[in-house]
């Protein structure tokens, strides 16, 4: 059953009674509901566009965080065949919060990197809910020397409410291995595309998207600090968490009038987590152009092209926006 | 020539005659051990217990007066950014929030950057100032830094930054993430010019911060007794709920863990920094007459 966000009350009321009429007309009650059944999703589809088009951004971080939200095995299935995973750092240990390796992409070869936040209960504790220890990100190093080496598109997805703050990860230099991974990515000599699909958590975040290309899903968020713990910090309460998200300017929407993301991939009606097909093969296609926009260009110029898009950003504001 | 007497102290002094508007401002209390310390000889030790060793936190004035040769430095003017991009307001504006840090320290923002020599040789040095804001890393810094690092490859000088920093400045949201992408940038072009690109991280550096330029150092020093971290302690521990182990996240225990290079008290980093840079440039052992 899916799960309803608090302010989706009366499109899940809705939804209610439409499932309740679809049951009575498949017991094969005599009465002819279907005009019924049609005029009320009329009504839920009008009530999910008017909601979904002014989302603020409390409500998006809800929506970036949707359990059924598609995550990185559900992208791979769709947008990627021959996936073959590649595991471990090679120092210590594998990290399942961050997954990766080979896969095709409209049959080409291509590394894939992302957070994989898990399914379900168990699943998300076996993925540490996406958050990723230094393993992950040192694994995702190596992702990227084999993509280097071999003269494969690196495609990251990110999803992820932040490094794991934890006392190992910081005992074997979380830190560190966040900036290492920044670092692999900013000298990439192959074609890179990341994508904010979920949650772009911080530093967490960051070490997967110093890309060429940074695109993000409309209901995404990607931020310094989750809203609550900005909320927390400056507002010494967790409760104003929704007026820190709206400080804060966390959604592609205000990213993209930033410059800090070079594309919004639209949205099914209701979210991608209502129509995960529709919201993937969008991505997709998304993808497909903006590689494609790069994929001819050669190593120093997509390097010098990266690394002025990084330096350039913020220089154009003028602090009244 | 007594370069600690002739050129550090009196810089010190000037910079303390300037901070000192309380009038019980005469003894320090070390924040570690408690003792009271005469403010003069806190000074004369460059903010150092004298009891138990503890680093305090100095701000970049001092910083560049006893990290380079004669305390002789240049200043090199911070580029000019965007002052509050996103119209920020929590319980303050931001824009206030500045003003009230920039009246307090006298600086525009929290890196300040500098020319001068170090053992005779050329060196751009940056150094965060952590009593602006927390060191916090938005737009400002992030130009410094790349500036500076702009200043080193021009020159064809080492650059040696200074960290001290709670993480990013919150106000400037993604835009002061983005610092962690562009620092990077701004170290791999020292790196790629082939110049020594050293850090030496100061009591604290966390976040953001020490996950970008603060951990990319060909070589990594630290003061005793820093706290360098990602996490914050506090939050590490609401995470695993239970009480964090004695010297955790301190200098001296990212050096037993392999994280840093060498721990060096501060009496000795200028020492330090020019015997590293010349076998770094290849060039002869410098030569300290006033040690």
């Amino acid at each position: 059953m899916m799960t309803f966000l608090d302010f989706e009350k009366p499109i899940a009321e809705l939804e209610g009674r439409i499932r309740d009429l679809k049951k009575l007309s498949s017991e094969g009650a005599s009465l002819d509901l279907e005009e019924d059944v049609g005029r009320l999703e009329a009504k839920r589809d009008k009530l999910l566009r008017a909601t979904y088009a002014k989302l603020g951004p409390a409500q998006k971080t809800k929506v970036a965080r949707h359990p059924e939200r598609p995550h990185l095995r559900d992208i791979i299935a769709a947008l990627f065949t021959d996936f073959m995973p590649l595991a471990g750092d090679r120092g210590f240990a594998e990290d399942p919060a961050i997954q990766g390796g080979f896969a095709r992409f409209d049959g080409e070869s291509v590394i894939v990197i992302g957070h994989e936040k898990g399914a379900d209960t168990q699943d998300r504790i076996a993925h540490n809910f996406g958050m990723a220890r230094p393993e992950g990100y040192r694994k995702a190093v190596r992702l990227m020397d084999l993509a280097e080496r071999f003269h494969l598109p690196v495609l990251t997805f990110i999803d992820t409410p932040g490094a794991y703050p934890g006392l190992g990860a910081e005992e074997r230099g979380q830190a560190e291995a966040i900036a290492r991974s920044t670092e692999r990515m900013l000298a990439l000599e192959v074609p890179s595309i990341a994508t904010i699909v979920g949650e772009g958590g911080s530093g967490g975040a960051v070490a997967l998207a110093a890309a060429d290309r940074v695109l993000m899903f409309e209901h995404a968020i990607y931020s310094v600090i989750s809203p609550e713990g900005c909320a927390s910090i400056l507002w010494r309460t967790a409760e104003k968490a929704d007026t820190a998200a709206e400080a804060l300017k966390i959604t592609a929407q205000d990213l993209e009038r930033l410059g800090v993301i070079d594309a919004v991939v639209p949205e099914p009606l209701g979210g991608a987590h209502r129509d995960p097909a529709t919201a993937l093969a969008t991505l997709s296609q998304t993808i497909a152009d903006q590689l494609k926009a790069i994929a001819g260009l050669d190593a120093l110029t997509l390097k010098a092209a990266r690394r002025e898009k990084f330096l350039e950003m913020g220089r154009h504001l003028d602090g009244r926006r | 020539m007594n370069w600690l007497k002739d050129y550090v102290r009196p810089r010190i002094q000037r910079v303390i005659r300037r901070k000192r508007e309380a009038p019980d401002n005469l003894w320090h209390k070390c924040g570690e051990c408690g003792q009271l310390v005469y403010h003069k000889e806190f000074a004369a030790r460059l903010n150092v217990c004298p009891n138990c060793g503890h680093h305090g936190r100095i701000a970049p004035e001092l910083r560049f007066a006893i990290t380079f040769d004669d305390g002789r430095y240049e200043k090199i003017a911070p580029p000019e950014v965007a002052r509050d991009p996103l119209r920020f307001k929590d319980t303050k504006r931001y824009t206030d929030r500045l003003k009230q840090a920039q009246h307090k320290t006298g600086a525009k923002d929290a890196m300040e950057v500098a020319t001068g020599t170090i053992g005779g040789q050329e060196a751009v040095v940056a150094v965060q100032n952590f009593f602006f804001m927390g060191g916090s890393m938005g737009l400002a810094v992030g130009e410094a830094l790349i500036r500076a690092a702009e200043e080193a490859v021009a020159r064809g000088a080492p650059l040696v930054v200074f960290t001290a920093a709670g993480g990013a400045r919150m106000q400037e949201g993604i835009l002061s993430l983005m610092q962690m992408p562009r620092t990077t940038i701004a170290v791999q072009m020292v790196k790629e010019a082939g110049l020594p690109y050293i850090v030496v991280l100061t009591d604290p550096t966390t976040g953001g911060v020490t996950a970008s330029f603060a951990m990319l150092g060909d070589v990594q020093i630290a003061e005793p007794g820093a706290l360098i971290g990602f996490a914050g302690p506090r939050v590490i521990e609401q995470t695993i709920r239970e009480k964090l182990p004695e010297g955790f996240q301190r200098a001296e225990y990212l050096l037993e863990h392999g994280m840093l290079d060498m721990v060096v008290p501060r009496s000795e980093l200028r020492e330090t920094l020019a015997r590293l840079i010349a076998h770094m440039t290849r060039s002869a052992e410098p030569v300290f007459g006033d040690r």
